[in-house]
C-alpha cells in the first residue's frame, strides 16, 4: 500500500478557513456572557460595544448574590446529580436484563422502550404536573428528577453497552455458584463501566439544561434551578443587563468545564445511543 | 420419552427463574417508566376527551379535536411550527453532514476542538444563549443593526424579534446553532467506521471523490442519517422554550408554535383538555411525518 503524501487541496484551505470562521461564532455567546459579566453598566449599555471589558469588575456578581443565586446553582447541581445516580443505577440493571437475560416479554418490553423514545416528551408534561400535585411533589426538586430518570435512553444506552458482555463469563460465574447480584456486582458492573460513564455525564447535562421541565415544575423562589432563576431575572429586572450576564456566566460555566472534562464519555453516550437502523 | 419430559420441565422452570431474575433487574427502571412516562401518556391521551378546566371534568368525546381545526391560532401555529421543521431539518441534515465530512480525518486535537465548539451552544443551555441573542437582535444597542449599519446595508433599525417577517427566521436561526452539535458528533463516528478497504478500492479504480461519497460512503451512513432525520424532526417539532424566552409567541402570533399554544391552553387559561388534546395531535403528526421520512430514505437507498 503505497502511503499518498496528502496535498491540501484549495478547498481544504478555504473550508476549514470557513470552520474557524464558523468556530469563532459558535463561542461567541459564551465569550459575551463571559466578558459581559465583568462589565459595568455604561459599557454593557455603549452603543459601540466593547469587545473586551476595559474596567473589569466583580459589581455584576455582587448583585447577583444579593438573590438566592447560590441557592439556585446548588438545586442545579442537586437535581443533576440525583437523576444521574438514580439513572445510572437503574438503567445498568435494566439494560443488563434486557442484553443478557431470556425472559417472557423480552421484545415487547424493548419495543415499547423504543417507541417510547420517539415520542415528543415534552407533550407529557400537562399530565405529568397532574400527577406530580397528586403526589404531593409539585414544586420540589423530585418533580424535575422522576421523569429525568423514567426516560427511556438510559436503559436503550446500557443495552448496547451490556451487548458487549461475553455470555461465556456470565455461563462460567454461575457454574461456579454465583448469586446474581454477586454476577452482576463483580462480572458486569466493570465491562459496562465506560458506558455508565457516557450516561452519567449526558444525563447530568441534559438534566442541568432541561429548563422546560423545570419551568413546569418548579415555581417558588427557593426552589429554582439557576436556569430558572437567570430567566426570571431577564424577565423582572431586565435593564440590569450585567447582573443577568453574570447569572449566565455562573449557570453556564460550570457545566461547560464538566463537558469539557469529560466530552470524551459524553460523545461516546450519544454515538451508541443512536438507534442501529 | 421421559427424558424429554424432564428436559422440557427444567428448562421450563429455568425460563420462570430468569423471567423472575430479569424483572427484578429491571424493576428500578420500570417503575420510573411506568410511573413517569407511561402513566402520563395514558392520562394525555384519555383527558383529550374531557372538557377539563380548574373546576370542570366532563366528557365531550371528540369535541376538543373539532376545536382545534376550527381554531385560527392553532391553525396559525401548526403552520409555523411546519415552516420550522420544513425549513430546520433539512440544513442541520446537510450542514453537520458536510461538517462531518470535513472534520472526521484531520488530526484528532483539532477534530475534537471543532466537535467541542459546535456542541458548545447546546451544553451553554437555551436560558444563556437566549440572554445573548436577544442582546444581538435588539433594535436598539443590538449587534445586527449595529454590523449591518456599518457596512451600509441597512439604513433603518431593524426590531428583529418584534417584526413579524423576521421574528420567526430569528427563531429558525437560533434553533440551528442549538441543533447541530450532536448531528455533527453522529456523522464524524459514521463516517469514521465506513470501511476504508471499499473507499480505497473505489480510489484504485478511478473513482472520483463524489463518486466515492455517493457510492460508498453515503450509503454506509444512511442509518445516521435517518436517526439524525427523526431526532432533528422531533425537537424542531418541540420548539418551545426559545419562544418563551424570547417572542412569547408574537408579534401578532407569528412566532406561535403547537408546544408554546399548548402551554398557552393549559397553564395560562387552565384548559388542560384542549391542550392535552393538541398533544396527542403533535404526537401523532410527529410520528407520521417520521414514517414518511422512513419509508423515503429507505426506498432512496435501495434503488
Amino acid at each position: 500500500m503505497g502511503q499518498k503524501i496528502k496535498r491540501k487541496t484549495p478547498y481544504d484551505v478555504v473550508t476549514i478557513f470557513i470552520l474557524f470562521i464558523l468556530a469563532i461564532l459558535f463561542s461567541f455567546p459564551l465569550y459575551w456572557i463571559i466578558t459581559g459579566s465583568f462589565k459595568d453598566a455604561a459599557a454593557i449599555n455603549a452603543a459601540n460595544p466593547q469587545w473586551f471589558p476595559k474596567n473589569p469588575n466583580t459589581d455584576n456578581f455582587v448583585r447577583l448574590l444579593k438573590n438566592p443565586a447560590l441557592r439556585w446553582l446548588f438545586n442545579s447541581v442537586f437535581i443533576s446529580v440525583v437523576a444521574m445516580g438514580l439513572t445510572c443505577i437503574s438503567a445498568a440493571m435494566g439494560g443488563y436484563a434486557l442484553a443478557k437475560k431470556r425472559f417472557i416479554g423480552q421484545k415487547f418490553l424493548f419495543t415499547v422502550f423504543v417507541c417510547a423514545m420517539a415520542l415528543p416528551k415534552q407533550v407529557v408534561l400537562i399530565p405529568l404536573l397532574k400527577e406530580m400535585s397528586f403526589l404531593g411533589m409539585h414544586n420540589t426538586l423530585w418533580a424535575v428528577i422522576l421523569p429525568a430518570v423514567g426516560w427511556p435512553f438510559g436503559v436503550f444506552l446500557m443495552k448496547q453497552f451490556s451487548e458487549t458482555i461475553p455470555t461465556e463469563m456470565l455461563e462460567a460465574a454461575r457454574i461456579d455458584g454465583a448469586g446474581e447480584a454477586n454476577t452482576f456486582l463483580t462480572i458486569v458492573l466493570p465491562i459496562v463501566k465506560p458506558g455508565i460513564g457516557a450516561l452519567a455525564i449526558f444525563t447530568f447535562i441534559t438534566t442541568w439544561n432541561d429548563y422546560f421541565l423545570q419551568l413546569i415544575m418548579l415555581n417558588s423562589q427557593k426552589n429554582l434551578t439557576i436556569s430558572l432563576g437567570i430567566a426570571k431575572l431577564q424577565s423582572e429586572m431586565s435593564n440590569d443587563f450585567g447582573m443577568i450576564m453574570a447569572g449566565a456566566a455562573l449557570g453556564a460555566v460550570p457545566i461547560i468545564l464538566i463537558f469539557l472534562l469529560f466530552q470524551k464519555y459524553f460523545t461516546q453516550g450519544i454515538t451508541m445511543g443512536a438507534v442501529k437502523g | 420419552m421421559q427424558k424429554d419430559n424432564l428436559n422440557l420441565k427444567r428448562s421450563r422452570a429455568l425460563v420462570r427463574r430468569e423471567t423472575i431474575s430479569a424483572y427484578l433487574f429491571l424493576l428500578p427502571c420500570l417503575i420510573f417508566f411506568l410511573g413517569f412516562v407511561i402513566v402520563p401518556m395514558i392520562m394525555c391521551i384519555v383527558t383529550s376527551l374531557f372538557n377539563y378546566t380548574m373546576s370542570e371534568f366532563t366528557f365531550v368525546g371528540f369535541a376538543n379535536y373539532i376545536e382545534m381545526f376550527k381554531d385560527k391560532i392553532f391553525l396559525q401555529a401548526l403552520k409555523n411550527t411546519i415552516v420550522i421543521v420544513v425549513v430546520s431539518v433539512p440544513v442541520v441534515t446537510a450542514f453537520s453532514l458536510w461538517v462531518g465530512a470535513r472534520i472526521y480525518r484531520i488530526n484528532a486535537f483539532t477534530r475534537s476542538f471543532f466537535r467541542c465548539v459546535f456542541y458548545l451552544p447546546v451544553v451553554t443551555g437555551t436560558v444563556a444563549v437566549a440572554v445573548v441573542w436577544k442582546w444581538m437582535f435588539n433594535k436598539y444597542t443590538g449587534l445586527f443593526n449595529l454590523v449591518l449599519k456599518d457596512f451600509g446595508l441597512i439604513d433603518q433599525n431593524i426590531s428583529w424579534l418584534g417584526d413579524e417577517r423576521t421574528a420567526l427566521w430569528c427563531i429558525i436561526l437560533i434553533l440551528f446553532t442549538t441543533s447541530i452539535g450532536q448531528p455533527i458528533v453522529l456523522y464524524v463516528a459514521a463516517l469514521g467506521n465506513v470501511d476504508t478497504s471499499l473507499v480505497e478500492a473505489a480510489s484504485v479504480d478511478g473513482a472520483s471523490k463524489f463518486q466515492t461519497f455517493w457510492h460508498i460512503k453515503w450509503p454506509s451512513i444512511m442509518p445516521t442519517t435517518l436517526y439524525i432525520l427523526v431526532i432533528t424532526t422531533i425537537n424542531s417539532f418541540q420548539c418551545y422554550s426559545l419562544i418563551q424566552l424570547l417572542t412569547s409567541g408574537g408579534p401578532n402570533h407569528s412566532t406561535e408554535t403547537i408546544m408554546y399554544y399548548i402551554y398557552y391552553q393549559a397553564f395560562k387559561l387552565n384548559r388542560y383538555g384542549y391542550g392535552n388534546a393538541m398533544g396527542v395531535f403533535l404526537a401523532i403528526f410527529i410520528a407520521v411525518f417520521s414514517a414518511i421520512q422512513f419509508k423515503v430514505t429507505k426506498s432512496g437507498s435501495e434503488s
